[in-house]
């Protein structure tokens, strides 16, 4: 592997694991604040699977990255700027609409890329890609249905469901979007082209909008991007702040 | 098959032979009886092996008394799977095998059709529904596109494990572990898990 390959493949790795650690994050701070005691179990469950999936990526990052870091050291000790998670994951929960949305747009993302990911040329990718896809499929059956049940219920549930689909649209337009790390692992077999799930997601997301009476915004409007070049919205800085506080303060503590 | 050693094991000291007497190596046989008793955190009534976790037991390539057991994870989140290495390496070396070394594998990934028939039962007498399906070993194929997902996604037809009525309906598909989702018997009116096809 040369020093650019190497380099390509370890961006490739972060980006896959700081978005479900970001996400995990943002969910386990619901976690005894459901609005149901189901829907508390099932949110600390969801956050549960993307840690375990960011445990994998990251441990993998730093193998390959080979820079004597391990998992822990890239989940708490890099900073906003070093993070390559997709804008979409570290936007705040807000009210449980926002929250299912953004987890919704994500989760059928997810099981549309863990899917391509299944047949890398990477044996390991396709391992942890293969292992994480089955616990997906729950998670986008569950956001799926909330979907529906919010906006095809109250008029309240629905117009703030409208609202959070409106508000975190042009945060989806990056989980399509290609830049030069997704081209070397495309071409190389190890990763894919993140344009051609976009068909596919958008059919997918129509047809639940239908179903939940919801308007599905324009696929052409302008769209926000940085999140995996390591430029965030403000709300990264403080999430961080909360996850990697009591690391930082007792550097090496054993549980 | 990409195995990965384990860094984060604590060290337990193995109950040393009474000496004079000699040290015979366990057979492979005797490592799975053994393992045999090592319960599920969890749910204490299933063992590792019922589970299907522990995918390979052997001794070490390199001819040391190194018991290499080889396990996979049940959920890639499951806050149990360190302590069920933990509790491997303790009953090994309490069983007198000199040294334990775990790996992880991830592939094929864990499934519950590896439950055995024995762990079904003794699933069904704690009160939680055995999985009634056989997991698609071809979920790979079929989740590569989402139009067909749905086929997926119904909900089996479960037997309450207390009355064994069949008038049941999901609750969440989320439960009190990774692996289990919540039901309720609309006959005797309690809920129950089920453990889930996976």
């Amino acid at each position: 592997m040369t020093a650019p390959q190497q380099s390509a493949k370890t961006t490739y790795l972060l980006r896959l694991g700081d978005t479900a650690l970001v996400l995990s994050q943002r969910m386990s701070e619901l976690c005894g604040k459901g609005p149901a005691l189901e829907e508390d179990m099932a949110m600390a469950n969801t956050a549960l699977d993307l840690l375990g999936h960011a445990r994998l990526w990251l441990s993998y990052a730093a193998e390959i990255e080979d820079a004597g870091r391990d998992e822990d050291a890239l989940a708490y000790l890099r900073n906003d700027r070093e993070f390559h998670n997709f804008l979409l994951v570290e936007q705040p929960n807000g009210n449980y609409a926002d929250t299912m949305v953004r987890e919704f747009f994500f989760d059928a993302w997810h099981t549309l890329a863990l899917s391509r990911l299944m047949r890398s040329a990477d044996e390991r990718i396709a391992e942890i890609a293969a292992k994480s896809q089955k616990e997906v499929k729950y998670h986008l059956r569950r956001s799926g249905d909330l979907i529906v049940r919010m906006g095809d219920g109250t008029e309240q549930s629905h117009m703030l469901t409208q609202r959070a689909v409106n508000v975190l649209w042009p945060f989806t337009g990056e989980m399509f979007a290609s830049d030069q790390v997704d081209r070397d692992m495309s071409s190389s077999g190890e990763g894919f082209d993140p344009s051609l799930l976009r068909d596919d997601w958008l059919e997918y997301i129509g047809k639940v909008f239908d179903v939940a009476t919801l308007e599905t915004p324009r696929p052409d409007a302008w769209m926000q991007t940085g999140g995996k070049q390591g430029l965030h919205t403000e709300h990264l800085g403080f999430l961080l702040a909360e996850m990697q506080v009591v690391h930082r303060a007792h550097p090496g503590a054993k549980w | 098959m990409v195995t990965a050693p384990l860094s984060n094991l604590v060290t337990i000291q193995p109950a040393r032979p009474t000496s004079g007497v000699a040290y015979v190596r366990p057979t492979i046989n005797d490592l799975w009886a053994w393992l045999e008793e090592v319960a599920d955190p969890e749910i204490p009534v299933v063992s590792v092996t019922d589970l299907g976790i522990v995918r390979k037991v052997a001794w070490s390539e390199d001819g040391s008394d190194t018991a290499v057991v080889t396990v996979t994870p049940t959920y890639s989140g499951c806050p149990a799977t360190d302590v069920i290495r933990q509790e491997i390496q303790r009953e090994l070396l309490n069983r007198g095998v000199p040294h334990v070394e775990l790996r992880v594998q991830l592939s094929p990934a864990w499934t519950t059709n590896w439950l055995t028939e024995a762990a079904r039962q003794k699933l069904r007498a704690y009160g939680i529904a055995p999985p009634t399906e056989q997991a698609s070993e071809h979920h790979s194929a079929m989740a590569a596109s989402l139009r067909t997902l749905g086929q997926e996604w119904h909900t089996p037809s479960l037997t309450c494990p207390r009355c064994e009525s069949t008038n049941t309906e999901r609750i969440s598909q989320f439960g009190s572990t990774p692996c289990k989702s919540l039901h309720r018997c609309l006959d005797c009116r309690e809920p129950f898990d089920y453990f889930k096809c996976h």
